[in-house]
């Protein structure tokens, strides 16, 4: 017969002797010591040239088609928005269809099917600020997500499993960038990856290859020959809304104060 | 259509992507969580604190959480896209976000309430078996009862003295360890809200505070309301039963005093607590606003135009004037009736709803860019399931929910036993 003590003491050995093996296993796990040993790893950035944007919509157009978002739907995944400021103090924004099918008049939109005019000679400043998912390093909308259905990758892009969202949208509130949205097909939570299936094969994203302007660039900021990395180490660039202390990875050069 | 597009209307400059997402089912979850968080701390102020008064509230009102309990989480899965995957939060629950460990919570919440009612009801299940297991030829009803009631009792069947002082100290204990794990639930509720530091409105440490005081004032209120109306429908029935023509006998030890309806004395102290928790809630409610306003951070611009233009009639009017201004000096006024106190209670649960609501539309009400507006018109006749589910529909049914189940429990736990009755009074 076994005693009390024999039996709790032969317990813990053989749970010593099953966790041991497992964690030898993790120890040597080849690829994350292949990892450290190699060259710094990726991290995926992004710049944005608000100066050569023109908004003519064409990498809202490119995004569309490359990621399954149904042309004709009030939402986007990247979107340009367009500021004018008019000579008395005004400040006026709009995307319209997210600005995919460009700016061609000065009509501003206020919501509720409501335009403004706004006359060339009035208008003191005017620009395009594109935005998209700032894949942030610490990202608020991969912290409230109940199920871990977004997580962000090794390489820093912010992803969503469609098959394990049970869309509860405590991502879309908590995203102070307002870049998700549910898709009207599949009803998870949506928004831009930096096209993570293109960058992954050495692909530029469907906006940056669309941009005939070069108003967007991807790289890889961890590489010290990458061009995007180059200009935000060494040039003046801003990100958008850092008071959040989301970290975003997606950079601004030519933001004005305006922007929002 | 992107979902949310269809009940939100956008006014200046919005970005794309928002719209109302949260919309009436999440104000419904907040309402009915506060329910049953307010249902328990009434009962258990006559278990733990020993109210005397609140003795007949405290069987009742604890019925009545259980009921709520099963609504509770109902808003949230008739507000999931994908309501059949609202089991993966249990598989791959994410805990650094506020909502993973609210099924945890819930079943621990669920369970505890569900022992406190054993317990409660223990002797009364062993009474309606036992005399069930002895009788020779049972009818089908009768089985049927015999098999509830005989699982009920889990196969104990002791009703000695002595057991029933440790089933008494038992209800002590859970009622204890009950209040913090209400207050958890319900508190967490106000946290799901309080941390999203993206929306300007939700962030404040103060918001689930806020969201337990307010809740207690609504559960108060639900189990007065309900407690007034059982009672005076009881009344009813029974004074309809002694009419000269009715063939049917009533029992003889059914006295004047059963046939009462609500004790005005009842009322009257279950007010008091009303009262107390109404002040803390409005206190911290005005704290936060004029926090708000006098430091008058970036966001401030905005949320003055919420606040003071566009939601204005929710809180200014509805909110704060009929839902906690005007009960509040109804029940203050000496002399309450009856009449005077259903008034107050209903526009004091009022008050809680629009609260729930000025904090989940009010919060949406203003876009992420800080210089453009969203309006949430409600659908009223649904034109598909989705706009049934987040309607009017929807809401109501949710509402409604809670009142069915308790009429059903009622049959397995009675909240008026008469033979208490004499011992109560």
């Amino acid at each position: 017969m076994i005693s009390r003590r024999d039996f709790i003491k032969y317990s813990l050995q053989g749970i010593a002797v099953i966790a041991v093996p497992l964690t030898a296993i993790e120890i040597i796990n080849p690829s994350k010591l292949f990892a450290s040993k190699g060259a710094k790893k990726i991290r995926w950035g992004f710049l944005v040239d608000t100066e050569k944007c023109v908004g003519c919509g064409f990498c809202v157009k490119a995004c569309q088609n490359e990621n399954e978002i149904p042309y004709d739907i009030n939402a986007s995944r990247t979107w340009v928005e367009r500021y004018v400021l008019t000579k008395d103090g005004k400040v006026l924004a709009d995307s319209p269809k997210a600005g995919r099918d460009g700016f061609i008049t000065g009509r501003i939109e206020l919501g509720q099917g409501k335009y403004q005019d706004i006359k060339n000679e009035d208008i003191e400043k005017a620009f395009f600020v594109p935005k998209l998912c700032n894949q942030c390093e610490n990202p608020p909308c991969v912290q409230v997500c109940p199920v871990g259905a977004t997580y962000q990758t090794e390489d820093g892009v912010v992803l969503v499993d469609r098959k394990w969202c049970i869309g509860c949208g405590y991502c879309i509130m908590a995203c102070p960038y307002g870049v998700r949205f549910f898709h009207p097909v599949y009803h998870a939570a949506e928004k831009c990856n930096f096209c993570y299936h293109r960058i992954t094969k050495g692909l530029k994203t469907a906006c940056v290859q669309a941009c005939p302007f070069g108003a967007r660039l991807i790289g890889n900021i961890n590489d010290p020959n990458d061009e995007v990395g180059r200009i935000i180490r060494t040039e003046r660039v801003s990100v958008l809304k850092d008071e959040f202390g989301t970290k975003p990875q997606v950079y601004y050069r030519g933001l004005s104060k305006e922007v929002r | 259509m992107v979902h949310g597009e269809i009940w939100t209307l956008k006014e200046l400059f919005v970005y794309p992507n928002e719209y109302i997402y949260w919309s009436i089912q999440i104000v419904m979850y907040p309402f009915m969580t506060g329910l049953v968080a307010g249902a328990f701390v009434l009962s258990s102020l006559y278990h733990v604190f020993g109210i005397k008064e609140l003795k007949e509230m405290a069987r009742f009102a604890l019925v009545f959480s259980f009921a709520l309990l099963f609504a509770a989480p109902m808003p949230i899965v008739l507000h999931l896209q994908h309501p059949f995957r609202g089991i993966n939060v249990f598989m791959t629950p994410h805990f650094t976000s506020a909502i993973a460990a609210f099924g945890i919570v819930f079943f621990a919440y669920g369970a505890i309430v569900a022992s406190e009612l054993w317990f409660l009801y223990r002797k009364h299940f062993v009474e309606v078996a036992l005399p069930l297991k002895e009788k020779k030829d049972k009818g089908l009803f009768e089985w049927i009862k015999f098999l509830v009631f005989c699982s009920l009792t889990l196969g104990v069947y002791d009703l000695s003295e002595e057991s029933l002082k440790r089933d008494e100290k038992a209800i002590k204990v859970l009622a204890g360890i009950g209040i913090p794990v209400a207050c958890f639930l319900h508190g967490y509720a106000g946290f799901i809200f309080g941390s999203v530091k993206a929306n300007a409105l939700w962030m404040t440490p103060l918001m689930p505070i806020i969201f337990i005081m307010s809740a207690i004032v609504s559960g108060i209120a639900l189990c007065m309301l309900t407690y007034i109306i059982v009672m005076e429908v009881r009344k009813i029935k029974i004074k309809s039963l002694r009419k000269p023509w009715r063939s049917v006998r009533l029992d003889s030890e059914m006295s004047q005093e059963d046939v009462k309806g609500a004790e005005i004395s009842v009322i009257k102290i279950t007010a008091k607590y009303l009262l107390l928790f109404m002040i803390f809630a409005i206190t911290l409610e005005l704290l936060d606003l004029v926090f708000r306003g006098y430091t008058a951070v970036k966001h401030w611009d905005i949320l003055r135009t919420v606040i003071y233009q566009k939601d204005f009639t929710n809180i200014f009017l509805l909110q704060y004037t009929f839902g906690n201004l005007i009960p509040f000096v109804l029940f203050l006024i000496p002399g309450l009736t009856i009449r005077r106190a259903i008034i107050g209670l209903v526009l004091a649960m009022m008050g809680v709803f629009m609260m729930r609501w000025n904090v989940v539309i009010g919060g949406q009400a203003f876009s992420l860019t800080l210089s453009g507006y969203m309006e949430y018109i409600m659908p009223i006749v649904p034109r598909d399931w989705e706009t049934f589910k987040e309607g009017l529909g929807g809401a109501v049914s949710i509402f409604v929910m809670p009142f069915v189940l308790f009429w059903i429990m009622a049959r397995i736990f009675p909240v008026f036993n008469a033979e208490e009755k004499p011992a109560a009074h």
